[in-house]
């Protein structure tokens, strides 16, 4: 009964969506200031249905209703509880049901947060996410309901969650990621809601920008966070794939944060307007292609949903109504909203402005996003136009995005220090000059430390390289740093005044930038000196890596609630004292029949060990894959701060003020040009 | 931005589209043999029932055959296995190439369900397999009467898939064959 | 030769498990041996860049499949028989076809893929490089003051010109 509730309730919140996405919209066009209003009641309404139907699945799976077709699909009754509900989201149907349901979240978190915006723009933009609630409902109802029911037999056993699922990454990192992909819609609905008004200014902006950078930084953190689950769940200490499903959420992420660069050029300066509109639809329709490859077949990759051509007729379709339509309708209102009547009519800035180092920063991160495109999509494109069946695979993703990450750390030392409209080159030249020379000697040294003795042949130039990025990035933040806590007085006291003077925004760049250091270290140096041995061992055996020494003490079979696992301990010991005592197991899940390898991880700022078992070998042996992962958990800790910093962002005092109604055009950059001299022409 | 530019996001996400739309149902792992229109492939193995008989391209007799990749440990195997036998009954020379297996459980696999290969190759370590480029099994290769590989198919070849795929192109070849 | 680390252990264990190891520590090998480990990094990087055929997209060093292990062997043999990293990947293409390296070639098939992002990021610099050589040109005449309309320019006109008023 439980699950009809469920179900009836999905089709009341469609009712609503539908009506979301007509009546604000006409009332908007008609000046109907009742219609305009009911936008947020029915986003409101919409949200309480959708929970209410998440809820009866959630309920469904909890109580074992294996009468319908998805719960017996993907669980068990031995499955421990917390994976029951995590497993909601395991699969296609269910975790369809989560994006309808943070859809929901974020138009409800719009309607309780936009009295501050002109009501014609928040009707707007909530009627178009109201028209993309509609499509998800529909697909949902259509295509993928997840309380479809298995009648008259239903199975009194299910098929059990995929093993490699029951993991507390499942029960972050979706929800997390799903925050940040949803999110964009947000920007999206905004965007084109601009572009319907044909009004666009640094209002316009300052009102979006909270939106945009919360959509981020749940995305960092998803990407992040999956990329850590991949690192300790897979059993062979990869972190990052280029997998298609990968570079689904990788493509929107870069455009996202060009997008955040993009539109602090619009507000402050009225500059790029176009270009962010751009930016801010082509971020949701990179979510939504992701959604598309994902689940229809056209791609293979080890985390894809669904293989089902029908269902990726009906999001292709979606797809090319959503991204079609906005992408046509701004190339039609674009040059309305290029120049407004009255305003200035060039914004002028120089070479070494802050404006081009912004747009040094979109032009390498949009390429990237092609570049991802492009090699993600190319075996399809040539299997369509008959080339045969190629693979591209990291070799090619590597090969080109180093060089751009690389490019715009360098660009990220120079633009820390940039200010609006023209930068002194001479000044650039001189702070420059230290940490210049910091990070040409970080580079030449520590790799001769790094590595595991200390000779020139070990040297590699990769670490040299990637050290010398970082440092760059690094140094340069804290010599703006300081150079702003340097300013006023040189009283002792007063560096600690300034700091709490700097705005929200600015500590978010630092933290974000600096992440960004963190991380890039991380990659470059683990992947430069991993070290692993696949060695066979039985009880009693040891083995050296990289200055650590791995014995083999014992090996038991144990019962977990839902699997039987050969457990091995294995302790590491670095310089005869005990480091870390190891558990890998080898799990066998009963419901499914599927092996998996749980790998053992002792986790560290410098290092990780890592370890995982083989298979089994002859007489009691086991083949035993140990790596030691040097500056592996940099990666992750500077996602985090990455993630971080846009918080820091967000948080920022300027825009929780509360605006009263709509700002004329006057009060708006009479406020755009304060904010731009509070922050000191940053 | 100029006008026209405006229009280039738009442009590209039809071409994108186009792409997108007739890429469905397209098999992604659906592998092109990198044999076709090459000679099959040199070997020396024993033969599946008499051990001391080493079978090469040379027992293929210049004929027209299909060479079919089968294992005990295979399950499409053995629903594709009534469909050999019929078209075996009906004249098609089949040559199994028993891959990965142990002898005597195909031996006897193959008493239980019908022998419909002319004879077996018995190739236990899958040598000959890699030289084809086998990833599984079931597969089957039409071979023609030069010894060239004319087509494959990775899965089960039931009779739908004899009359889409292979039917037309077996009759060609042995016509082919007969006219010399 | 170390001593024995386990603090717990009565002495004679101690000696007797010192010997044990002291031996066993010999005898560890690697599951994958070669004559010549040079041979073993090239091997590694070899299976990153193969791709398993019959996987949902795994290089041949993750993957557990059995056509994986058979091919890690080959690749081994291959590296045993002094072929260049060139040589096996086309052994290799020549059997499972161009699916099979995740480096695509560059040939007539793939030329775009290869050349695509070089255009887009060589594009990107002019863009850039044409805007700032615009922007550096207008600097001498720059002020602080944005260029105003004919419009916006008269009416400043007017107002300026214009005799002052009492205050009101």
């Amino acid at each position: 009964m439980i699950a009809e509730y469920g179900h009836i309730a999905l089709i009341v919140a469609l009712c609503l969506s539908v009506a979301q996405a007509i009546v604000p919209m006409a009332g908007s066009f008609a000046g109907y200031r009742t219609w305009m209003r009911l936008g947020h009641s029915l986003a409101l309404g919409q949200l309480v249905f959708v929970a209410i139907s998440f809820a009866c699945l959630t309920a469904a799976f909890v109580q074992d209703d294996f009468s319908l077709q998805y719960v017996a699909n993907n669980s068990n009754t031995l499955l421990p509880t917390q994976f029951k509900v995590s497993a909601v989201w395991g699969a296609h149907e269910g975790s369809l049901l989560l994006w309808a349901l943070i859809l929901a979240v974020w138009s409800a978190a719009v309607a309780m947060f936009s009295g501050h915006l002109p009501l014609v723009l928040s009707s707007r933009v909530l009627s178009i996410l109201g028209a993309i609630s509609v499509g998800f409902g529909l697909f949902i109802l259509l295509t993928s309901n997840p309380f479809a029911r298995i009648l008259p037999f239903s199975p009194t056993e299910g098929g059990d969650l995929n093993p490699l699922l029951q993991d507390f990454g499942l029960i972050v990192h979706p929800p997390m990621l799903y925050m940040g992909y949803v999110g964009f819609s947000v920007a999206f609905a905004f965007a084109v809601a601009a572009l319907i008004g044909g009004q666009f200014d640094s209002a316009w902006a300052r009102w979006a920008r909270p939106w945009i950078n919360s959509a981020w930084v749940f995305l960092t953190i998803g990407i992040t966070l999956g990329s850590w689950w991949a690192y300790y769940e897979l059993g062979w200490g990869g972190w990052w794939f280029w997998d298609p499903v990968e570079n689904a959420s990788l493509m929107p992420w870069l455009v996202g944060t060009a997008l955040v660069h993009s539109i602090s050029v619009t507000e402050k300066r009225g500059a790029f307007r176009s270009w962010t509109l751009l930016l801010a639809i082509l971020a949701f329709s990179l979510s939504l292609l992701g959604t598309f490859l994902v689940r229809s077949g056209v791609l293979t990759s080890v985390h894809a949903f669904a293989n089902d051509p029908e269902r990726g007729i009906f999001i292709l379709a979606f797809l090319g109504l959503v991204v079609g339509s906005s992408l046509l309708l701004f190339a039609l209102r674009g040059p309305v909203v290029q120049r407004q009547k009255g305003d200035a009519e060039v914004v002028s800035y120089s070479g070494l402005s802050r404006e081009m180092m912004l747009l040094l920063n979109n032009v390498l991160l949009v390429s990237a996003m092609a570049m991802i495109l492009i090699g993600t999509l190319y075996p399809l494109i040539a299997d369509v136009l008959d080339l045969g069946k190629i693979s591209v695979g990291p070799p090619y993703f590597n090969f080109f995005f180093v060089p751009m990450a690389l490019g715009l750390m360098v660009a990220m030392g120079f633009a820390v220090f940039s200010r609006w409209k023209k930068t002194d080159a001479q000044m650039l030249r001189q702070k420059g000059m230290l940490p210049f020379l910091i990070s040409l000697t970080a580079a030449l040294i520590l790799p001769l430390f790094l590595a595991e003795s200390m000779s020139w042949e070990t040297y590699s130039i990769t670490a040299a390289i990637t050290l010398g990025a970082s440092f760059w990035v690094v140094t340069m933040s804290l010599e703006d740093l300081w150079q702003k806590l340097d300013r006023g007085s040189s009283k002792a006291g007063s560096r600690l005044t300034n700091m709490t003077k700097l705005p929200g925004s600015y500590w978010g760049m630092q933290v974000a930038h600096i992440g960004i250091a963190v991380c890039a270290l991380g990659v470059g140096l683990s992947s430069v000196y991993d070290v692993q041995k696949d060695v066979r061992m039985v009880p009693g055996d040891r083995a050296e890596v990289a200055g650590y020494e791995f014995t083999f003490d014992s090996l038991d079979f144990v019962q977990g609630p839902n699997y039987g696992a050969s457990r091995g301990q294995i302790s590491a010991y670095k310089n005869d004292r005990l480091v870390a005592v190891l558990h890998p197991e080898k799990r066998k899940y009963e419901a499914r029949n599927q092996v998996m390898t749980e790998a053992a991880l002792d986790a560290g700022l410098t290092r990780d060990l890592y370890v995982s078992l083989g298979e089994p070998l002859k007489d009691d042996a086991w083949a035993i894959r140990l790596h030691v992962k040097p500056f592996v958990r940099c990666i992750w800790l500077g996602g985090l701060m990455i993630g971080l910093g846009g918080l820091l962002s967000v948080m920022d005092k300027r825009y929780r003020r509360r605006q009263p109604g709509a700002l004329s055009k006057a009060q708006s950059a009479a406020q755009s040009g304060a904010t731009a001299l509070e922050v000191g022409a940053q | 931005m100029n006008r026209l530019t405006l229009f280039i996001p738009f442009a590209l996400c039809l071409a994108l589209g186009a792409f997108l739309f007739f890429s469905l149902g397209k098999d992604p792992l659906d592998l092109p043999s990198a044999l076709v229109g090459e000679p099959f492939p040199e070997f020396s193995l024993e033969e599946l029932h008499e051990p001391e008989r080493q079978v090469s391209t040379d027992d293929f007799d210049s004929q027209v055959l299909l060479v079919n990749v089968w294992a005990t440990w295979c399950f499409a195997c053995r629903i594709e296995h009534p469909w050999l036998n019929s078209l075996a009954k009906d004249g098609v020379v089949i040559v199994g190439l028993n891959y990965k297996d142990h002898r005597k459980l195909a031996q006897d696999w193959l008493q239980e369900r019908g022998d419909p290969y002319q004879f077996s190759i018995f190739d236990p370590r899958g040598v000959l397999g890699i030289d084809l480029g086998v990833y599984g099994a079931p597969e089957t290769y039409l071979v023609d009467a030069e010894g060239i590989v004319r087509h494959r198919r990775v899965g089960v070849v039931d009779e739908r898939v004899w009359n889409e795929e292979f039917r037309d192109l077996y009759q060609q070849l042995v016509d082919e064959a007969n006219a010399e | 030769m170390q001593s024995n680390v386990w603090p717990s252990l009565g002495l004679l264990k101690q000696v007797g498990l010192f010997l044990l190891f002291s031996s066993a520590a010999m005898a560890v090998e690697d599951v994958v041996s070669f004559s010549d480990e040079s041979l073993r990094p090239r091997y590694q990087q070899l299976l990153e860049e193969l791709r398993c055929p019959k996987c949902q997209n795994q290089n041949l060093a993750d993957s557990n499949s059995a056509i994986s292990q058979d091919l890690r062997a080959e690749v081994q043999r291959l590296l045993e028989q002094d072929l260049t990293d060139a040589e096996i990947k086309d052994y290799l293409k020549n059997r499972y076809s161009e699916f099979i390296l995740y480096r695509p070639e560059v040939n007539r098939a793939t030329w775009f893929l290869w050349a695509a992002p070089v255009v887009l990021v060589v594009l990107g610099g002019l863009i850039v490089l044409r805007l700032s050589r615009r922007k550096k040109l207008g600097d001498s005449q720059e002020t602080d003051i944005p260029v105003r309309s004919a419009d916006q320019q008269q009416r400043l006109d007017k107002l300026l010109n214009s005799p002052k008023q009492g205050s009101e």
